[in-house]
């Protein structure tokens, strides 16, 4: 394996299309529960300890190699929302076309087979991990980081919020997303004996009834 | 009903209906004493069982375990509901205290929960598992709702986990978790943003499978959504008990 590839798969210039999706913030900014930095900030971290906990969890058992399939179905369960299982799926099948481009495997190939529509994006990163030669944890963070790091930049565009104030969120949750981290391989290790229920589930409740009122939005900046 | 070493209570409570062949439903299980007795009441439709469970000592309290499972076998209608809300207290012992739901409905029957709310009182821990199984064919109202304190009370510690499965595949997995010592941004405004009651309202059809309802809002703080099945869940937070109660009783009621 090559430590540099973790770099590859976390560039946000990496091309899954995840610049055009805000994590929830754009719902949260219109609602007025985002106006600033504090916001944003109670705002990650909410997210890093369900959404991102989640996709942590999946991402790590798809990169240790539970079958995809079953993680799909358990993705489906953990998202509620039924704009956000589109959205999942959307960037799911932009992440697999990166993906197979960057590292060909056969196992991505399996997964793009069985879901020509996406599959969960999480279940993808984690096998993408894998094809490029990485682990649970580096899928995890991947994922976890992901689900920070998204809203923060869309709030930067959105509020016109100050790029070095939005980064120094991301900074300061660093130590709680080394935590989500571990709590989510974890999990996923437990999921390979004892099945996906071992799995987090945790979930925002303002975030999914945010992600139906925007999906109906006639004009929006970002896609979820 | 025991008292267990840790000085926490441990009861269960069993309920399992079935159709009595006279186009009724029958319940030959009926059991439980103490925190949650079940009592058979008037039901409101002649098909239908109806079971009311009613609190004789107050709880859970930190380091009690209460378990209540419920099954509906083909044909059976059972209805169940609270005379009253649980609230979650602080024990004598330390440690948290235990709820467990397990509910089964087989192919052709009818389970309808709907109990009154829970409320996580100042200084409680508590860890509610809610475990559904469903057969394909299966139908269920399942209503959740938690409240954070009581009137002007800062919450416990409350983590509530709902599991489904529908034909042994999984249809929902959600859990909330919140109040002092729960990790950051549970009230923030990605998670409650403030609110002090939350409640989840799963509806599972069969004909759903074909022609399921679409996502709509119900207000700024409910939406309806389908699942991946023949299923949809309403998950709504709100100022408060009433408040919530009625969103989700307009949105029950607007699915017919």
């Amino acid at each position: 394996m090559t430590r540099a590839a973790l770099l590859v798969l976390a560039d946000g210039r990496f091309p899954a299309g995840g610049h055009a999706h805000s994590g929830g913030a754009e719902a949260a900014v219109r609602a007025g529960r985002i106006t600033g930095t504090p916001e944003l900030e109670d705002f990650c971290r909410g997210r890093l300890h369900t959404a991102g906990l989640v996709a942590a969890g999946l991402a790590a058992a798809a990169a240790a190699g539970m079958d995809p399939l079953e993680l799909d179905a358990a993705a489906d369960a953990r998202t509620p929302s039924y704009a956000l299982r589109g959205a999942a799926r959307r960037l799911g099948r932009q992440l697999m076309r990166a993906a197979r481009a960057a590292w060909p495997s056969g196992e991505l190939d399996a997964l793009a087979r069985a879901f020509p529509k996406g599959a969960h994006q999480p279940v993808v990163l984690g096998l993408a991990a894998r094809a490029a030669g990485l682990g649970p944890e580096d899928a995890a963070y991947c994922s976890a980081y992901e689900s920070v790091s998204g809203p923060a930049t869309a709030t930067v565009r959105l509020l016109s919020l100050d790029p070095f104030d939005a980064t120094g969120v991301l900074a300061r949750l660093a130590p709680e997303t080394d935590l989500v981290v571990r709590r989510a391989v974890e999990a996923a290790r437990r999921a390979v004996d004892e099945g996906v229920d071992a799995l987090p589930a945790a979930s925002g409740p303002l975030s999914e009834i945010g992600a139906e009122g925007h999906a109906g939005w006639a004009v929006r900046l970002f896609a979820s | 009903m025991t008292t267990a070493a840790t000085g926490g209570v441990r009861a269960t409570t069993r309920i399992s209906a079935t159709a009595d062949g006279r186009g009724g439903t029958a319940l030959p299980v009926l059991e439980g004493e103490g925190p949650l007795a079940p009592r058979r009441t008037r039901a409101v439709s002649g098909d239908e069982a109806r079971v009311m469970l009613v609190g004789a000592m107050s709880g859970p309290l930190g380091g009690d375990h209460f378990t209540v499972a419920a099954a509906a076998g083909a044909g059976a209608r059972l209805h169940v509901g609270s005379a009253a809300a649980t609230i979650a207290l602080p024990g004598q012992t330390k440690g948290g205290a235990r709820y467990d739901v397990r509910l089964e409905v087989a192919a052709g029957g009818e389970l309808r929960w709907l109990p009154e709310q829970l409320i996580s009182a100042a200084g409680s821990e508590l860890y509610v598992s809610s475990h559904i199984g469903l057969a394909p064919g299966a139908r269920l109202v399942f209503r959740e709702e938690q409240v954070l304190g009581r009137a002007g009370e800062e919450p416990g510690r409350l983590t509530s986990r709902l599991t489904v499965r529908l034909g042994g595949r999984p249809l929902l997995d959600q859990e909330v978790a919140c109040g002092p010592g729960t990790p950051g941004g549970w009230d923030g405004p990605a998670v409650l943003g403030g609110h002090r009651a939350l409640g989840q309202l799963l509806v599972v059809r069969p004909e759903y499978e074909k022609d399921v309802p679409e996502a709509r809002l119900f207000g700024e703080c409910a939406a309806l959504t389908p699942l991946a099945g023949p299923a949809v869940l309403v998950t709504a937070v709100a100022g408060d008990a009433l408040r919530l109660r009625r969103v989700l009783d307009e949105a029950l009621a607007a699915l017919g």
